[in-house]
């Protein structure tokens, strides 16, 4: 973001402040466009965190985004494919005319109408006002409804006893999980782990924003070149496009 | 009134005995670093499941992080080292959570999702600073 992007957004704000203060007695217009989000403040409406995945940059043998998820969440394996927690996963397609092969990062989309959302029971998978898809792991009872209404595959399922979880990543037996965005990170003002390893190690395929913001990286870069979304016909609004699919 | 001066006479013996003599047993439990933590102990120990089930939601569904009442930094502050110097799960038995725990015979099940150990490598802290005094070991 360049230095005149802050300066605009913080003169815009002081002066809708300003303007709100005029306006009646109790009555108060909120500046436009904060900057990092403080910590006391709730998650907030007004953002959508999306990504964008440019396909084309994304190397077939190159593992960095899942690597670097499995390390920042302490996702453990068992040697077993089937049930084994997995955040995000590469997929290799083929086209079968062409035989044009492509590998594409698939994690939790983290729709805007989410359908674990509507078939879990009990309130557990929920959107954040941010537009994060989380499991309140307080709440899931492990009845794993959401993975069978997730058509990108996302949930996993935690099948034994955990030890030794991050600090900042619970994760416990009998309850679902899925890709959160590294949502202890993006409060900080970060990028999710897979963001950050694919552009420090990857090909520099992920990029990570606020899609709601028309100045953001993101937006801007959706709003000039086509993009898709995974199964858009389902006509759930995820909140990760891809390009060059 | 003879009879009744006796039995108030007998009544003020054991309410001048201290606490200490107490024959009741207690539970033996684990101080935690610095000077005090971030409300008193009555409050803590009459509340503090209501803080973290409020506070979890607060958290969760809502995204406020900065709570001085932040699970990760009770583990920061209450986790003992071992005699190696690596930190002890706060889980086992003897440790914070358990001394009062098993004496009052309240399972809990925090930990089988949160970690049992302050985060490995780095300092004890919460990612925005602690609203309330903080010990000043965990903030080093």
């Amino acid at each position: 973001m360049s230095g005149f992007d802050i300066d605009r957004r913080k003169f815009l704000g002081a002066a809708a402040a300003a303007a709100g203060v005029a306006l009646a007695p109790g009555v108060t217009l909120y500046g436009v466009g904060a900057a990092a989000r403080s910590p006391d403040e709730p998650a907030s409406a007004e953002v959508r965190w999306g990504m964008l995945i440019d396909v084309g940059k994304c190397a077939s043998g190159c593992n960095a985004c899942v690597t670097a998820c499995a390390e920042e969440n302490g996702l453990t394996g068992h040697g077993r494919q089937a049930t084994d927690a997995q955040w995000i996963r590469k997929v290799s397609v083929k086209d079968p005319g062409t035989g044009a092969q492509k590998n594409v990062p698939v994690m939790c989309q983290h729709c805007a109408e989410p359908p674990c959302v509507d078939v879990c029971p009990t309130g557990a998978s929920f959107k954040r006002a941010d537009g994060i898809v989380l499991v309140d792991k307080h709440i899931c009872i492990g009845c794993r409804y959401c993975m069978i209404a997730c058509p990108y595959k996302a949930r996993s399922f935690i099948h034994e006893d955990l030890s030794d979880q991050k600090p900042y990543a619970p994760r416990g037996k009998g309850t679902v999980e899925s890709c959160t965005f590294c949502v202890h990170r993006v409060d900080k003002g970060e990028t999710p782990a897979c963001v950050e390893a694919c552009a420090d190690k990857g090909g520099g395929a992920m990029l990570f924003g606020d899609l709601a913001d028309p100045d953001s990286e993101i937006s801007r870069r959706v709003a000039t070149y086509a993009s898709q979304q995974i199964r858009a016909d389902l006509g759930l609004d995820p909140g990760v496009r891809y390009r060059n699919l | 009134m003879r009879a009744i001066a006796l039995l108030l006479v007998l009544l003020a013996v054991p309410a001048s005995s201290t606490a200490q003599e107490s024959r009741v047993p207690g539970p033996e439990i684990t101080r935690g670093k610095g000077d005090k933590c971030v409300a008193d102990t009555a409050y803590m120990r009459r509340f503090h499941m209501d803080v973290l089930t409020h506070q979890r939601d607060e958290v969760v569904q809502r995204g406020v992080r900065v709570e001085k009442f932040s699970l990760r930094e009770c583990v920061a502050c209450h986790a003992t080292r071992g005699d190696d110097g690596k930190p002890v799960s706060i889980n086992a038995p003897g440790e914070f959570c358990a001394s009062c725990h098993e004496y009052a015979a309240v399972t809990i099940d925090c930990f089988q999702c949160h970690a049992t150990k302050p985060e490995q490598g780095k300092q004890a802290r919460l990612p925005f600073p602690m609203t309330a005094a903080a010990s000043p070991e965990s903030a080093q």
